[in-house]
């Protein structure tokens, strides 16, 4: 165990009802003339300013987000050439993770943008664009999962299965037996 | 897994076989087509048999082995181990090579005589190496016989005469070479026997010449030099049977074979008398037959129903000595002495056999007589041989080879049966199978049960096996463990219908029941319809089908099979039925039918009780429905406008279609009694073509899907038809052997005909190509193999029939709407629209039979199985014969399986599926579907049987035998173990990290 760590503190307990740490703007008045509701302009202007940077930070942020799958899907699409389109087990994991990847993403689309919600941030556009991109990675997918042959797209897919067609004549008879 | 070659490359394949890829990784389990050589008989068994015992010689005298050679009705020669009946060696002769007469020579060889007196081969008695063949020259096949002339002089060489006709034909047993060869008459003389008077250089050889002349010659054995010939016609003439009963006496039969003829003859004087049967036999009427068994001064004559011994004291006296009545045996006389002779008299008392040896010096009397119990399924004796040897007390013991009517062969010693051989299975004549019983809660039929502790200590040792821990002692066990498995023995059905029942029918008319497990007869019986009766005098069977099989309606019941016989050769013989239970071998019903059985037609119906229902059509081309039922001919009356038959009438050169129609008034005999309408009729031209051999698709075929994938998903819809008939001609020139006809001469046509509507679908004409042809018809192919007279090779060929009239269904919409009508009935009248693609390559092998593998639901990829030359089985591939091969496939061919093109067609050693074995004599292969789709079960036969399953994609849907489920269950306890571990370690470390 470290040294310092030995040493620290490993417990505290505070009698006082109001610890130093705590603030005390709820028990101790505030001066005469002091009015908190009213803010300051200059730090109301510098608070505004401060929310303007954090949401257009917010947009950026999305934006940068809804763009992420396209690296993905650069990278997917060099894993896919890599794969090749024959069925064995690597090109089989590509293929599955690049159709799994965007579905997840689309399931969890909400989830990825909720630090950016913002009353004044758009992110419908980025949001959009990262569905967009998701679903061409998901297409990108599907086309690797057809060039493997996997998806019941042609004839043969459909009649390899057909058993014969019953016939309604029954002939027999051959050599006599002998 | 990537060289698998299951078939239908689609989506759904694919999937499928990423399956067993994931599988394969668990798993890991070793797949391979080959055996490894610890894997044999796991799942194989080979018998050996010999046939139904013609001749045999005893070799008893010298110290050591004691062993009997054996000659038999199968073109085997057999040295047999006395003690036990095993076969010490075994030569199978050709086909054609019927052995006529077998003997020792010098001691040291056996001698056959074979190809009716024309080929004569000495073979090494201890270990059957050929030492020397002789071809004879004879002109006319005749009756030949064989006497090897007892020793003259110890250490010298012997002579063995061979004579039959008119000729004699000496040759040294040592090297075979012909020392002199003799032309005795010009005229019709038949030769009945050689004998050597004792101790003189000469021989005696006597025989008839036309019919009422008989002759002597005395013979130099030095030279062959005729010394002195005498002949004497008599008025009454002499029907060909004679019997030598002194050195100076021969006792014939006459033309009108009522009365014996004795002629003795000496110093060119020879006498006849005639001797009245009536005087010895008092209420003797009929004819007579003399018995072709060699005693000195004895004579056996059949009349009417029994056998009377006769004792000839002089030319003109005859003693009577015994009668005994049918069924009976009487063996040789066997040298005991040299005043003393013996001969066995064995008798049928219901199902006792009494034996008795005689003297001939003291007939009254018996020197030996004894009566053991006989398994009535075994019939009569046909045949007896004995041996004698010398008990502790210097007296004479017996033993006696018997030759039953089932044509097993028995060594019965002291009243007891030491060995018995099943040799009726060496002449099976067809057939079938069934499945065993269910096995029921609380019913089981095995034997032995593992408990748990056996069960995982065997498998421990395995898994010892596997890790290549075992000791050498282990590596035993654990191969007999595999070996007496009793789990493949059980006499209940399996998960993976490995464990069926095969039932055979011999030529001697006993069925049989084999067990595929490890070959062992479960039930036998003689069927009595088969066998020689007043009603039937010669009887012989012909085929064996599935009469019942239980499914739903008759569950209770058991399986039967129906077994057709003949009651004589010619084609209006009448036939006979008889149904046996499968289960236990009980005959449930026989009869002789009122007419002749020329076709066999199992239809697709069954009637109420699951009987299936049979078309038999006789000579008269009438056709006889049975079960004679009403349920089965309402059955059929719904049917009948849909059945056709036809008929390959290859003395005709033609092929005749025919329907049915019925005249006959309702509620009569008649009923069940359909006449033949003429529909069709295919005429080769006789001085062109002539019939070699047709082949059909098995009628109980099933093939999963009418369409073949090719090449980037394209699809080709197959012809897949069940009345497709393959026919196959050769030019009449050169129907012979090969190399009797020049390459322009011979010429073989293909045809695949429609037998409903005898449409020629396809023809095809190979030109410098000639017989033996031999085909087979599976799903929309036939592949066939002929000798190729320009190459000097033989070929197999290939036709595949795809449906184009079907080809424009390849709308993906439509089909995955189902707006198709792919799946509707099709009827054969339509024109059908077919292509053909075909392709020839070489192949090596002569071949003897060809089979094809069936499996459960038709989506394993076929095997071909050919019967080679040399007795063996071989598997090959389908894929080697598929028409769409060319010498540089494209890539998408490459994937799909497509193998390039090569000019013959490749041989693996590994893929010869009987191994090292041979199946002796082998005739007919036949597959039998496991309910493993991946498996198929071969039985093969010829005078060996041979059963084993292969499975031609390899075992895909199941473990290997072999598999280590005990590695299974460790890795999962282990693994189950390991995650409580860290599960408790990975706590303990939170909550250290809580506290911290």
């Amino acid at each position: 165990m470290e040294k310092g760590k030995g040493l620290a503190r490993r417990w505290a307990v505070e009698f006082a009802e109001n610890s130093s740490y705590a603030s005390s703007t709820s028990d101790v008045p505030d001066p005469i003339g002091f009015n908190r509701s009213a803010s300051d302009p200059d730090d109301a202007n510098a608070s505004r300013q401060k929310k303007d940077a954090e949401s257009a930070w917010k947009a950026q942020k999305a934006w940068e987000v809804a763009q992420a799958p396209f690296k993905n899907l650069l990278m997917m699409g060099f894993m896919m050439w890599m794969a090749g389109s024959t069925v064995h087990l690597f090109s089989i994991g590509i293929t599955f993770s690049a159709l799994w990847q965007p579905i997840s993403a689309l399931q969890g689309v909400g989830k990825v943008f909720e630090p950016y919600k913002d009353s004044k941030v758009d992110i419908l556009a980025p949001k959009l664009l990262f569905i967009a991109l998701n679903l061409a990675a998901l297409a990108l997918g599907v086309w690797k999962l057809n060039t493997l042959g996997l998806l019941p797209t042609h004839a043969s897919d459909w009649v390899s299965s057909l058993p014969p067609a019953p016939e309604v004549e029954y002939s027999g008879g051959g050599l006599p037996i002998h | 897994m990537g060289s698998s070659n299951l078939r239908p490359r689609t989506a759904m394949a694919i999937w499928a076989r990423l399956g067993f890829v994931i599988l394969l990784l668990f798993f890991s389990a070793t797949l391979s087509t080959a055996l490894y050589e610890d894997q044999v008989g796991l799942a194989d068994w080979h018998h050996k048999y010999i046939g139904k015992v013609k001749h045999a010689v005893f070799h008893t005298q010298k110290t050591g082995r004691k062993r009997v050679v054996v000659s038999t009705e199968e073109n085997v020669v057999a040295s047999l181990d006395l003690r036990t009946g095993f076969i010490f060696w075994r030569n199978v002769l050709g086909k054609n090579d019927h052995i006529d007469q077998v003997d020792i020579a010098l001691g040291k060889y056996v001698v056959t005589l074979s190809s009716g007196g024309s080929i004569l081969r000495a073979w090494n008695l201890p270990d059957g190496q050929m030492i020397w063949e002789s071809t004879l020259p004879v002109s006319t096949p005749s009756k030949s016989s064989l006497y090897v002339l007892a020793n003259m002089n110890v250490g010298k060489d012997n002579l063995i005469l061979v004579f039959g006709g008119s000729s004699i034909h000496a040759l040294s047993s040592m090297d075979g070479q012909i020392v002199w060869r003799k032309e005795l008459s010009i005229d019709s003389l038949e030769i009945q026997q050689i004998f050597q008077p004792h101790d003189s250089d000469i021989i005696n050889a006597v025989g008839f010449v036309g019919s009422s002349e008989f002759a002597v010659y005395q013979i130099s054995y030095r030279t062959g030099e005729v010394m002195q010939q005498s002949k004497a016609s008599f008025e009454s003439g002499f029907c060909g049977e004679a019997s030598l009963v002194f050195d100076n006496l021969v006792v014939a039969l006459d033309a009108s074979k009522s009365s014996l003829v004795s002629i003795s003859f000496k110093n060119e004087v020879i006498n006849f008398h005639q001797i009245n049967l009536s005087d010895l036999v008092p209420d003797f009427s009929g004819k007579v037959t003399l018995l072709p068994l060699k005693f000195n001064g004895m004579l056996a004559i059949e009349i009417a129903s029994s056998v009377l011994l006769l004792r000839v004291k002089g030319p003109n006296e005859l003693e009577f000595v015994e009668k005994i009545s049918h069924p009976f045996a009487v063996s040789d006389a066997l040298p005991l002495s040299k005043e003393q002779q013996a001969f066995a008299i064995l008798q049928h008392d219901e199902s006792k056999i009494h034996f008795k040896v005689k003297s001939d010096n003291d007939l009254r009397n018996e020197i030996l007589q004894e009566t053991i119990q006989m398994d009535s399924q075994r019939g009569n004796i046909e045949k007896v041989f004995i041996n004698n040897y010398i008990r502790t007390d210097r007296t004479h013991g017996f033993r006696f080879l018997v030759v039953m009517e089932d044509h097993s062969l028995l060594l019965i010693q002291q009243g007891e049966i030491v060995w018995s051989r099943e040799d009726g299975l060496a002449s099976i004549v067809d057939s079938t199978t069934s499945e065993l019983p269910v096995e029921k809660e609380g019913v089981s039929v095995a034997e032995v049960e593992h408990n748990l502790f056996e069960w995982l200590k065997g498998h421990l040792l395995k898994l010892k096996g596997t890790l290549m821990l075992a000791s050498p002692d282990e590596v035993a066990a654990i191969q007999a463990i595999r070996l007496k498995s009793s789990e493949k023995n059980k006499m209940t059905r399996d998960h993976n219908g490995f464990r069926k029942l095969i039932i055979v029918l011999t030529r001697a008319g006993k069925v049989l029941a084999l067990h595929t497990g490890d070959g062992r007869v479960v039930w036998s019986v003689l069927l009595p319809a088969l066998r020689r009766s007043e009603t039937c005098g010669n009887p012989f069977a012909l085929r064996v089908y599935q009469w019942q099989v239980p499914h739903h309606h008759a569950m209770h019941e058991n399986p039967s099979v129906l077994v057709v016989g003949r009651c004589g050769h010619g084609f209006d013989a009448p036939g006979i039925f008889s149904i046996v239970d499968s289960y236990t071998g009980k005959v449930q019903n026989s009869l002789i039918l009122e007419h002749s059985v020329s076709h066999i037609m199992p239809l697709p119906l069954t009637d109420s009780t699951e009987q299936r229902l049979h078309l038999i059509i006789d000579a008269k081309l009438q056709a006889h429905l049975y079960p004679k039922n009403s349920d089965s001919l309402k059955h059929f009356f719904n049917e009948m406008p849909n059945i056709y038959w036809y008929s390959v009438e290859i003395e005709k050169n033609k092929i005749r279609g025919y329907s049915l129609e019925s005249k006959a008034e309702p509620d009569t005999a008649e009923e069940y009694v359909f006449q033949a309408k003429e529909l069709w009729s295919i005429v080769f031209p006789s001085e062109s073509e002539k019939i070699a051999v047709t082949a059909t698709r098995k009628k109980n075929e099933i093939v999963h899907t009418q369409a073949k994938v090719v090449a980037d998903q394209d699809v080709m819809y197959k012809y897949i038809s069940k009345n497709i008939l393959f026919v196959a001609t050769v030019a009449p020139k050169a129907a012979g052997e090969i190399g009797s006809a020049t390459p322009e001469d011979a010429l073989l046509y293909a045809y695949l005909i429609d037998t409903v509507s005898g449409r020629i679908l396809h023809r095809v004409c190979h030109q410098g190509a000639q017989g033996p042809v031999h085909a087979v018809v599976s799903e929309n192919w036939v592949v066939y193999h002929y000798f190729n007279l320009r190459a000097h090779r033989y070929e197999m060929s290939v036709i595949e029939i795809y449906d184009q009239s079907r080809a424009d269904n390849k709308d993906v919409w439509k089909l995955v709407l189902g707006k198709h009508n792919l799946t509707a009935p099709v009827s054969l009248y339509s024109r059908p629209d077919v292509m053909v693609k075909s392709q020839s390559y070489f192949f090596t092998h002569s071949v003897k039979s060809m089979a094809v593998t069936a499996t459960a639901k038709g989506i394993t990829s076929k095997q071909l199985l050919i019967g080679t030359i040399g007795d063996q089985v071989l598997a090959l591939d389908k894929r080697f014969l598929d028409p769409r091969r060319s010498v540089n496939p494209t890539q998408s061919e490459k994937e799909e399986g497509i193998i390039p093109l090569s000019d013959s067609l490749p041989i693996v050693p590994q893929s010869y599926i009987t191994h090292s074995l041979q199946v002796e004599g082998l005739r007919s292969m036949v597959t039998i579907p496991a309910k493993l789709e991946s498996t198929t079960l071969i039985f093969s036969y010829g005078v060996d049987l041979f059963f084993t399953r292969i499975a031609p994609s390899r075992t895909y849907d199941s473990l290997t035998e072999d598999f280590s489920y005990a590695l299974l269950l460790i890795t999962i306890v282990a693994l189950v173990a390991a995650i409580f571990v860290t599960w408790a370690l990975s706590e303990k470390k939170e909550l250290k990290e809580k506290w911290r």
